[in-house]
């Protein structure tokens, strides 16, 4: 019954909107080619969920997102605790990438087109690039967060540099790191579907100009309905994972 | 001999990027990359002199260019910040507010505030006002949720002092309520302040608005790669002074909850 009334109260104040909207459409802005009512663009929504072209674009966005979050998240995590572990490290590279963080990703695109031309690789590039910096960031304080008592006992137990690694390192980084996964995330899917409405013709970005180019007012908005859909999914997959792994490890939160 | 190893430990942090740019150095000169995507250090310097009209008979483009994405980052900052931080307030405070928003709140969170451009440009064509209005919606986010999570997350024992000294509503916001979000407040002002920079970029890419994200777009499209990496320093330049000067206000500030902390 509780969940009910949540439930209820959640969808509340977005369905008075929406009816709002779509009376304002129906009767200020009827035939307008820049918006279209909601149930027209839900109508469009459940048409386009039955073709091809949807699923490929939501597909390619997909794809670069997770292999540009691979390669960045990857490259950060082992980076991140490399530095972590040794404070020498740290204090070399702090200016470097202190310097070359607040370079906003986008400002990579005409880059990545002019070495990549257009397609998954230029994507995937400008998504490694965005979560490269704060899984970088996030991983060196995990690896310094790592109780030094641990990492004393490896020394005393004589432990090689990869049991280290695997028995003790990692395990204590790994909370901390599904909070690095969670925001890598998101940047990854924000970064690929602004690389393609900003130049890479394909996947879902693209999907949302040409439908604006096109005058298809209730694609664009079944399109964006459909960005907040899959942002929210993986947002919320994320933090089910997250606190299950905390859970495991007996954290509470 | 303790000074000499200071003094070393001092040069330390610029040694990683002195290598970095002699890497860059030997890499463009052997041509180890495209000259046309690898430009030489000299060539950005002298496309950012041009540019800056420092030197030579440049026209001093990349100068305006750069006030006119700083204008755009810096108005719908402001505009952002204000709306996010006055929202934030109202519905942080009121927990019947929270339960019917927060839902809703937390599902425009993980939308990716581009998103809305092409909407913004069929429904404000190409215009200046279409980005400026995709800069505040893309902005406002951080800042009203972090304004709510700060404000809602105040001690209910706060709240009994202030029925205890009988202060009226709006003496409890000032003075209780938001000096408590501050530090959430200011951090979600500073995650406005990164979206803004991106979202005024890829606005004026697509919206064809002068400034530095059309400016390193055209430089792509006719090969002048100093031109394009000299647009990116800048760029980075803007972030850069951005997160700094946030941080100076954060220090300044937060300087009575570091001082509570003994």
């Amino acid at each position: 019954m509780r969940l009910l009334t949540r439930a209820l109260q959640a969808i509340a104040v977005p369905a008075v909107l929406l009816a709002a909207l779509e009376w304002v459409v129906r009767t200020v802005a009827s035939g307008s080619d820049a918006i279209a009512p909601p149930s027209t663009a839900a109508m469009a929504w459940i048409r386009a969920m039955g073709q091809a072209p949807w699923w490929h674009a939501t597909q390619f966005t997909l794809t670069s997102a997770l292999t540009g979050l691979a390669f960045g998240a990857g490259a950060g995590l082992l980076l991140g605790a490399l530095i972590g572990l040794h404070p020498r490290a740290g204090r070399l590279s702090a200016l470097s990438i202190e310097l070359l963080r607040p370079v906003p990703s986008v400002a990579l695109i005409p880059l990545a087109i002019l070495i990549f031309g257009f397609g998954l690789r230029m994507e995937a590039s400008i998504v490694a690039f965005a979560t490269f910096w704060p899984v970088l960031v996030l991983s060196q304080a995990a690896a310094r967060g790592v109780e030094p008592r641990l990492l004393e006992v490896a020394q005393g137990l004589q432990m090689s540099w990869t049991a280290r690694l695997v028995k003790i390192v990692v395990p204590a980084m790994l909370p901390r790191l599904f909070i690095a996964l969670r925001l890598g995330l998101g940047i990854a899917l924000v970064v690929s579907v602004t690389v393609e409405i900003a130049a890479n013709p394909h996947g879902i970005g693209y999907a949302m100009v040409e439908a604006q180019q096109s005058l298809a007012p209730d694609e664009l908005l079944a399109w964006l309905f459909w960005v907040g859909v899959l942002g929210a999914a993986i947002n919320a997959g994320t933090l089910a994972l997250q606190r299950a792994v905390e859970r495991r490890m007996g954290i509470c939160a | 001999m303790t000074s000499l190893r200071d003094g070393a430990r001092a040069l330390e942090p610029g040694a990683l990027l002195a290598a970095l740019l002699a890497l860059w150095w030997v890499a463009s000169h052997a041509g180890w990359a495209n000259r046309a995507f690898l430009p030489t250090p000299e060539a950005v310097l002298q496309s950012l002199a041009d540019g800056l009209n420092f030197a030579g008979p440049g026209r001093g483009e990349l100068a305006s260019f750069t006030g006119h994405t700083l204008r755009r980052m810096v108005t719908g900052w402001v505009l952002a910040s204000m709306a996010g931080i006055a929202l934030g307030s109202i519905i942080g405070l009121s927990k019947r507010a929270r339960a019917w928003l927060q839902p809703m709140l937390e599902f425009m969170r993980p939308l990716p505030a581009s998103a809305v451009l092409p909407l913004a440009i069929a429904l404000f064509g190409l215009s200046d006002g279409a980005v400026l209005c995709v800069v505040v919606f893309g902005a406002i986010w951080p800042a009203l949720l972090s304004t709510v999570q700060g404000v809602a997350s105040v001690d209910p024992c706060l709240r009994e002092v202030a029925a205890a000294l009988q202060l009226r509503h709006r003496a409890f916001v000032l003075r209780i309520a938001l000096p408590h979000a501050l530090p959430d407040i200011l951090a979600g002002m500073k995650l406005s302040l990164t979206a803004s920079l991106i979202l005024s970029v890829v606005g004026e890419m697509i919206a064809s608005q002068p400034g530095l994200g059309q400016a390193i777009l055209l430089a792509a499209r006719a090969f002048r790669a100093g031109e394009l990496f000299a647009g990116v320093v800048l760029l980075g330049a803007l972030g850069l002074a951005g997160n700094a000067l946030l941080a100076l206000v954060q220090r300044r500030l937060l300087k009575w909850q570091s001082a509570l902390l003994f």
